[in-house]
């Protein structure tokens, strides 16, 4: 009887047919099922997430700009620039803890990577957040400016770093949602919190100075405040990006983590 | 001579008892000496120190009652579950048809259906393009293809559940309590196709309560009773002690 190089072998013979096409299209599998069961058609799913930060943003313009009469320059640009970036964050992490128990029924059946349906998530909000750049873009325009070339490392660089930290918080709550079923609301309720300790309503620099160094124990704060210098002005802060991508290393390996001592429990617990 | 694809070594499993936890972080914070305790001490064992090999091209039969732990046995196969103790050794590609209609989505049409499984079971989706009519000729569900799943019946379901896994080219296939719900004509079909299977030198492990196409297309059967392997024969006499028991038991 085969010993030990059996266990092997046969793992050998599964990583083998997992190829890097399988993979791709294990993605996009996944993407299509996602976008047909969620907004049943993609055209639609594409329209929820630009109107969704839009509408936010009349609300805030109206209470902000116009009732409190907040003293920024091109409020409902600097409104839209901020809020696109934080609906695929809130987007993802909102959906993330019911995720794995949506996919129940596969996650209990095959035995592939679960990773990639938390990925494929984050992946697609990305992408949704992407398309709306050209809504970013019409704002400028309004306001007579232009995108300007700094975009072309600045953009792939933060949707690198927003990419893994989202990912990483998003396997965390996935898979410990699975084991305290109560995650989802908690959630919510922080993501809600978050919204208003970053910076996206207001500048950091109206945060009163003995508070600011709280604005650092915010993973989202570097991350959006380099968005909106991104888009507004066509810089980032070499600083901000350090500190964003400390933040999403660290988060990502937490998540992975998380995620590697947990998931062959899944299938028990679901 | 013998070429063991399927090795169970003096396996176990257990559950764990997690409804303390289950409940949620604040039932958890609550009751947080008895959610300590039910993680480590509470746990319902399904079977233990169960052994058996399956050659490569047999076709090994579960029975047992309900809850006895067939379906464990095949999560275990497929990989979905560990082993609490003991060793398991799996050598090919698994093909797994566990409970009806599980796998599927209710809201995605029989084809998108067809297509989400293919490719979670390893093909791409050029392989499951290749055979997606060949597919839905076999399930016989042309006329519902492009219908969301949920309209389905549960013979529709487990036709095309059993369609998409009989054109995987697995090198083994697990087939749980997949025929109840057919209809004779597709349980005939069914069984046809798992004798080619047999032939194509497939291993194939079936779990059924329909002892009858237990005892047609079995090698060797397993009776699972009272958290053990209570034999592993032939399937003739094991089917004839296991029917024979139960009807003492009426
Ligand atoms: N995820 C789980 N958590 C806790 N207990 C479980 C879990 N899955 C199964 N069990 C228990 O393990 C035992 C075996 O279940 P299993 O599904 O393997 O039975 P089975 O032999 O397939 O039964 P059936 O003939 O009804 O399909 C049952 O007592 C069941 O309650
Ligand atoms: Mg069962």
């Amino acid at each position: 009887m085969a010993g030990k190089g059996g266990i092997q072998r046969s793992f050998m013979t599964i990583n083998a047919n997992r190829t890097l096409q399988h993979y791709i299209d294990l993605i996009i599998v996944l993407t299509q099922k996602e976008l047909k069961v969620r907004y049943k058609n993609s055209f639609f799913g594409y329209l929820w997430s630009i109107a969704h930060p839009l509408a936010f943003a009349f609300v805030f313009f109206i209470a902000f700009k116009i009732v409190v009469r907040i003293q920024i320059e091109d409020y409902a640009l600097f409104l839209i620039a901020g809020l696109f970036p934080w609906q695929w964050f809130a987007n993802s992490v909102n959906a993330s803890p019911i995720i794995f128990l949506g996919n129940a029924s596969i996650i209990k059946k095959v035995n592939f990577p679960r990773n990639l349906i938390v990925f494929t998530q984050v992946l697609q909000d990305m992408i949704h957040f992407i398309l709306a750049v050209p809504v970013i873009i019409l704002f400028l325009v309004m306001y007579d400016k232009t995108p300007s070339a700094g975009w072309l490392y600045g953009i792939p660089i933060l949707l690198c770093i927003q990419f893994f930290m989202t990912y990483g918080i998003c396997l965390v709550l996935a898979s410990t949602n699975l084991f305290f079923r109560d995650l989802e609301r908690l959630t919510f309720i922080i993501t809600t919190l978050l919204f208003y300790f970053t910076p996206i309503i207001y500048t950091e620099t109206m945060i009163p100075q003995r508070y600011q160094w709280l604005a650092y124990f915010n993973p989202l704060a570097p991350l959006i405040i380099s968005w909106r210098n991104l888009f507004l002005n066509g810089i980032v802060d070499p600083a901000l990006l350090v500190v964003s991508s400390g933040y999403a290393a660290a988060m990502f390996i937490a998540g992975y983590l998380v995620y590697k001592k947990l998931s062959w429990r899944f299938a028990e617990v679901l | 001579m013998s070429d063991p694809v399927i090795i169970f070594n003096d396996v176990s499993k257990s559950y764990p008892m997690y409804h303390h936890i289950t409940g949620g972080i604040k039932n958890f914070i609550f009751h947080i000496s008895k959610g300590i305790d039910s993680l480590k001490n509470k746990r319902y064992e399904v079977f233990r120190n169960i052994s058996f090999a399956i050659e490569k091209g047999e076709t090994f039969g579960i029975i047992g009652k309900n809850g006895a732990g067939k379906s464990t046995v095949l999560g275990l196969i497929a990989r979905v579950l560990l082993p609490s103790d003991g060793k398991i050794e799996v050598d090919g590609r698994v093909s797994p048809l566990l409970e009806l209609g599980a796998g599927f989505h209710p809201d995605l049409s029989g084809r998108e259906n067809i297509m989400l499984n293919g490719v979670l079971m390893g093909l791409t989706r050029k392989d499951v393009e290749q055979r997606m009519e060949e597919i839905i000729d076999f399930s016989e569900l042309q006329q519902f293809i492009d219908q969301p799943i949920r309209v389905y019946s549960s013979g529709m379901l487990a036709r095309l559940g059993f369609s998409v896994i009989a054109h995987l080219d697995p090198d083994i296939l697990l087939v749980d309590e997949i025929l109840a719900v057919g209809d004779l004509e597709f349980q005939k079909k069914c069984i046809a196709k798992m004798e080619e299977f047999k032939k194509q030198g497939i291993t194939i492990v079936f779990v059924s309560h329909s002892m009858a196409n237990v005892e047609k297309i079995c090698d060797r059967v397993m009776w699972i009773e009272n958290h053990e392997a209570r034999t592993i024969g032939d399937p003739g006499s094991t089917i004839s002690r296991y029917t024979e028991e139960k009807q003492k038991a009426l």
